[in-house]
Formats: structure tokens, C-alpha cells, sequence
């Protein structure tokens, strides 16, 4: 018998009766849906992200100009901004060759306003490693894709999406060591959360 | 393998206990992370709702494991990934080390995962030529120390910073004396990164694994477990068979629960879904037993297997927080551990599930409501039965027997017990008595409730 069938006819025998699967509709009901942006602000500004609410493309990369020099590595999915990124050449990179990228620019189209978190799909990253090996991530949220709660969010991920996806909370961090946060463990050093609102 | 060639709770607690004021700053340091859990919860008003509703998800799950495990490796293959079955730990081990050979290379970054603890994998590696490299902070820093972690979630919860220091200089280049957390961190970032993009094969544990798509979820909030994945060309994720959830929609329960519980954070600062390999990359998932079909088995134990390792059980203990992780002398330290270990050998475990007060913390803070201080309760008696207490417990245990069955002896012992505290304290105040350790003695009452009794109503 390979072991295969050696664990499930053990697991077999020895699962008790079936129970019922609860319904959880219940629960997305009961979510806070008020003031959903304010929420969303407040929780990501406290897990560590900088929040910047604005009006147009050309705000961001005023904000980014400022923020970040000119002569570091910056790369973007967003092909409006390829005047202060490369949107293209980083795409043909190994994955090791992003090493030296100091900011990423990636667009989300859901945030969670209990946690402050953004959905990342793989084709919004580029490369599946950008928003964890750059030093700095900025990430571009329409304020109408703001949900309350993780039951809302899950409801709007399509099931049959991409290879890779994932919620990104904040910057990077670690409080290993005797419990003193650190921001910056492995990942971003920080990140930048532009809102802005379209229809 | 008996009780009297390994060291039990008690010696081990007793040996954390000799350095009082550290156990005082572990004892408040995770009681403070009870209390920003407790800050975390009460803002949700569902929060018994999402309970319940996690636990019943989890009870489902396991009345149904089978069938959520075939399905889940029918969508897991279909996504392009290769999945492995591991009976046991050494089965695991094995299966990990032939991907490693099969692709040549001898050195591999490992992040969070309790199951390779579980199955002593870095060991068994290391004894066949391969270096790991463990990737979180945390068990970085008890790998240097060649510890095992101490805390589930926070792995070197157990040392102090000026340690962590000394352990960096001498292994990482710090210079002698430097404890700042900051730069610390900063030197394993440096470090770690370069383990990062020179590693071809990365492994990590699994939170979550979806049936219904075939995908598992990393949760974690340095970012190494994707640094490790997303760089490596061979990704291995290894996972135990009750992590299996039914359906996608039902991460909205467990990740709402998990890192509040945890940590009190809303959420980790990722939680990771891997459906499919990268383009160009192998992608291996091992589903490994280890005892946990057994403990299915066992109808008074089995909602163990219904644990998220969240680690709040442990940050509430009162035991846990005085006697620390490695007291428990098992890869999951803490009420919960006490409950899992006895599973895998009951001999060797058997101080386990005595190392408790029974209050009830730990239950109450559990997120899937795993019954954790009744299972205590009943794994004792499965224990005494089985005969595998000690000699001085067995003792102890018939002494009482006598002197509670009988009114007489009663009452003839607690006046001795009186008059032995009140003229002769240091009879009971010394070495010899395990009560006195780390502890005084109470003062002994005047009378007894009995004889207050006989003299205040006794006529009426």
C-alpha cells in the first residue's frame, strides 16, 4: 500500500461522523460599513504605511519625485508612469536582478479596511518577488475598491484567479528581538498607500 | 526513552526559574501580548461569532479530512504542483532531502514551519550534508544559538537582547557589545539577503490549504518565507494533514482570527496564496501524518488537530509564562503542545499535561475554542492508567488517597500540618519540599474550619 493510501484509509477509520459546514453569510452582515475610507486610513497608518490621498497621476509622482532620488532603481506595472519608472525592461529580469530595486509601484484593486491590508495579484506585481525584495513599495488604491471586512474581500477575489496573489499589510517588520518593533525585516522598509478616488 | 532518563517539566522550569528577574520580564512581556490580543478582539463585536464559526469550519473539516485531502491534492496537481505523502517524520525528512540530491546542491533557506521542528528536519539535513538556513528572525537567532525555538510565534521569546548581541558578534561580525534591536535587525537583513538570492531551493510551513483551489497560505510579517519562495527555483511547502480547510471564502474566518490572536495585529503584514508554480519553478507540497490520523482517532483529543498555532494558549499560561518554552521539551511548548505531544509518545510526554493549573485561560483565548485544560484533565488520566507517572507522583497520589478517604486521618493530618508551619516552619521551608521553590510557604490558619465550626455553631 503506498503511503498515500496508508494515510487517508487511516484518516478514513478514525474521522469522526460528519458535521455540518456552518454558513458564514452571517458574518459578512455584520461588518461596519461606515466610513469605510476613514477606516481604512486610520488602521493602515497604525500597522506603519504612510498614507497619501490624491487627485490625479500627476500628484504621485510629485510625491515620489520628492521622496525618493532620482538615481535609484524604480520600476512599475503602471504604464502611465514610465516617465519615473521602468515599466517594462524589469519584467525580462531573473528574479535575483531585482535586488537592487529601491521602489516599486504597483496598483491594487482591493483594500480591506478592517486590517489596512491591499490585495496584490501576480500580474499586478510583474514579478512575484518585487513587493517583498524592494526596499520601498508604493501601491495605488481607487478608494470605490476600499471593503469592510476579510469576508467582503474574499467575496471579490475571483476563485479562479492567477497563480499567486497576496495581501500585503504595511511594511515589512519584525519585534523578535525582546519584543522592540522593528520596521524593515526582510521586505519593504516602508510603504506608501496612494488613494485616490475614480469612478 | 523513560521518565527518569529525561528531564522532566519541573527540572527544566526549575532550571529557567534559578534567574528571577528574567523570568519576571518573560512572565510580563507575554502577558502584554495577551493584553494587545485582548485590545485587538474587543473591537470586534462578532469576535465569539467568528469563533464558533472557525471552530465548526475546523470540526467539519476534520468529520471530512479524507475527502478535503484527496480533493485538495487533485486541484494541487492540477495547478502543476507535485504532491508528496509522509506518513512520518523520518518519511518526511526523506522526502525533502531526495528533492534536495535529486537537484544537486547542498544548502537550502527554510522559513517558519513547526512541522520541520516537529520532525527534527534541520538535524536530519545536517547529518546528510546539507545546510539550512532558517530565514525568520527569530529562529535565526536560536539556530545560531543551536536552540530549539521556544514560542511558536515568537521563537527567542526566551532571550534577552545582550545575548542576541554576543551571538551576532561572534557569528555575523557585529562588533562586541551592541544590543540595539534596530541594528541587530539590520545586520540579519544584510545577512539573510544574501541567503535569499543565493539559495535554489527555499521551504516553507503552510498556515492555511485551500481544498476547493489547491492552494496553501504563508502568513507571515518579515516577508523571508516569499523572499525564500519567490527567489528559489524550488519551492518545498510542508504541511500537516489538518491543515486542510474546505473552501477558499472560509481564509475570511481564519485570517480575521489568527494574528489578532496572535499578536493583537489586524492581520500579518502578508498572507501569502500560492496556487502555482512561477513559470521555470518546481513546486512541492509534503502532506505529512505523524500521528495526527491517531489523534483523529482519539475522540476526547482530537479537537487539537483544530489548532491554527496562533500561540495565544502560551501567552496566557500562567505556567507557561514562568516556566518558558523549553520546559516543555517538545517542538510545541505550551498548553497546546502539552495536548499534541502525548499523542506522539506518552511515555516520554507524560509531565506534559500535569504541567498546568487547570485555570482555563487557555481555553478562553483559543480562537477554533479547542477545549485545551479539559484535554489537560483527561490526558492525566489516560496517563496515570497507562502507568507512565512517576514513582514520588504515584506516591503522592496514594498518600492523599488514604488521608482523604478516611475523616479521622483528615483531620489529624491538617492539625499536624498546622502545627508544623506555625512551630517548626522550616521543616517545610527548605529544599526538600517542591512547594517551596521559587515560592513562600503560606502562613498556616489558626484553626480549622471545622474546629471554627464546632466553636461558633457547633451548639446551635
Amino acid at each position: 500500500m503506498s503511503n498515500r493510501e496508508k494515510i487517508l484509509s487511516a484518516v478514513r477509520a478514525n474521522q469522526p461522523e460528519l458535521t455540518a459546514l456552518p454558513e458564514i453569510g452571517s458574518l459578512k452582515s455584520l461588518a461596519d460599513k461606515a466610513n469605510l475610507l476613514t477606516q481604512f486610513t486610520t488602521v493602515a497608518t497604525n500597522i506603519g504605511a504612510k498614507v497619501f490621498e490624491v487627485k490625479s497621476l500627476a500628484e504621485v509622482k510629485t510625491i515620489i519625485q520628492n521622496k525618493f532620488g532620482a538615481e535609484k532603481r524604480v520600476v512599475s506595472t503602471i504604464a502611465e508612469l514610465s516617465d519615473i519608472a521602468d515599466t517594462k525592461e524589469y519584467l525580462g529580469d531573473l528574479p535575483v536582478e531585482l535586488a537592487d530595486v529601491e521602489l516599486a509601484i504597483l496598483q491594487s484593486d482591493l483594500a480591506v479596511a478592517e486590517n489596512g491590508a491591499v490585495w496584490i495579484t501576480e500580474e499586478q506585481m510583474g514579478q512575484r518577488v518585487l513587493p517583498f525584495i524592494t526596499q520601498h513599495l508604493a501601491v495605488l488604491v481607487n478608494t470605490k475598491n476600499i471593503v469592510a471586512t476579510m469576508h467582503d474581500a474574499y467575496s471579490s477575489i475571483s476563485i479562479t484567479t492567477q497563480g499567486f496573489g497576496a495581501f500585503v499589510a504595511g511594511p515589512s517588520k519584525t519585534a523578535d528581538i525582546e519584543q522592540s518593533l522593528v520596521i524593515g525585516a526582510h521586505g519593504p522598509r516602508s510603504m506608501s498607500l496612494f488613494l485616490f478616488n475614480e469612478d | 526513552m523513560s521518565t527518569t532518563s529525561t528531564k522532566d517539566h519541573a527540572e527544566l522550569a526549575g532550571q529557567f526559574n534559578a534567574d528571577e528577574k528574567r523570568v519576571d520580564w518573560h512572565d510580563e512581556t507575554l502577558w502584554w501580548i495577551r493584553q494587545k490580543r485582548d485590545k485587538a478582539v474587543n473591537q470586534l463585536p462578532e469576535w465569539e461569532l467568528l469563533r464558533e464559526t472557525a471552530s465548526k469550519i475546523k470540526e467539519h473539516g476534520l468529520s471530512n479530512l479524507s475527502n478535503y485531502l484527496e480533493e485538495f491534492e487533485a486541484n494541487a496537481q492540477a495547478n502543476g504542483i507535485t504532491v508528496h505523502w509522509a506518513a512520518d517524520a523520518k518519511e518526511h525528512n526523506e522526502i525533502v532531502h531526495g528533492i534536495i540530491k535529486k537537484h544537486g546542491v547542498n544548502r537550502m533557506v527554510k522559513s517558519k514551519s513547526m512541522l520541520t521542528e516537529e520532525c527534527h528536519l534541520n538535524e536530519y539535513l545536517t547529518e546528510n550534508g546539507i545546510e539550512v538556513v532558517d530565514s525568520d528572525l527569530g529562529e535565526r537567532i536560536v539556530q545560531l544559538a543551536k536552540e530549539p525555538p521556544s514560542h511558536i510565534v515568537l521563537p527567542c521569546i526566551h532571550k534577552k537582547k545582550e545575548e542576541i548581541g554576543d551571538l551576532f558578534h561572534e557569528h555575523l561580525g557585529t562588533p562586541a557589545g551592541v544590543s540595539d534591536p534596530q541594528v541587530l535587525t539590520e545586520t540579519a537583513r544584510q545577512h539573510l539577503r544574501e541567503v535569499f538570492l543565493t539559495r535554489k531551493i527555499a521551504l516553507t510551513g503552510v498556515n492555511f490549504a485551500v481544498a476547493e483551489t489547491g492552494e496553501f497560505v504563508v502568513c507571515t510579517n518579515e516577508g523571508n518565507a516569499d523572499m525564500g519562495a519567490h527567489l528559489s527555483e524550488v519551492h518545498i511547502a510542508s504541511m500537516g494533514i489538518e491543515k486542510i480547510i474546505p473552501k477558499r471564502e472560509h481564509l475570511g474566518v481564519f485570517l480575521r482570527l489568527l494574528t489578532r490572536s496572535a499578536t493583537g495585529q489586524p492581520i500579518t503584514t502578508y498572507s501569502s496564496h500560492y496556487k502555482k508554480p512561477r513559470p521555470g519553478q518546481e513546486m512541492h507540497i509534503v502532506i505529512v501524518d505523524n500521528g495526527r490520523s491517531v489523534q483523529l482517532g482519539r475522540k476526547d483529543f482530537r479537537n487539537s488537530l483544530k489548532c491554527i498555532r496562533c500561540g495565544a494558549c502560551m501567552n496566557t499560561c500562567p505556567v507557561y509564562r514562568r516556566s518558558g518554552g523549553h520546559s516543555y521539551h517538545n517542538a510545541v511548548s505550551g498548553p497546546i503542545g502539552s495536548i499534541l505531544a502525548p499523542n506522539l509518545d506518552m511515555e516520554k510526554y507524560a509531565d506534559l499535561p500535569f504541567a498546568s493549573t487547570l485555570c482555563g485561560s487557555c481555553s478562553n483565548v483559543c480562537p477554533v475554542k479547542i477545549d485545551i485544560h479539559d484535554q489537560l484533565y483527561k490526558w492525566r488520566q489516560v496517563i496515570v492508567k497507562a502507568g507512565y507517572t512517576t514513582k514520588a507522583k504515584t506516591a503522592g497520589m496514594k498518600m492523599m488517597q488514604w488521608t482523604l478517604s478516611s475523616p479521622g486521618i483528615y483531620h489529624a493530618a491538617g492539625k499536624a500540618g498546622r502545627m508544623v508551619m506555625k512551630y517548626a516552619p522550616f521543616a517545610v521551608n527548605n529544599a526538600l519540599n517542591p512547594w517551596y521553590k521559587q515560592r513562600d510557604m503560606p502562613k498556616p490558619p489558626v484553626e480549622s474550619f471545622d474546629d471554627w465550626y464546632k466553636k461558633n455553631r457547633g451548639n446551635k
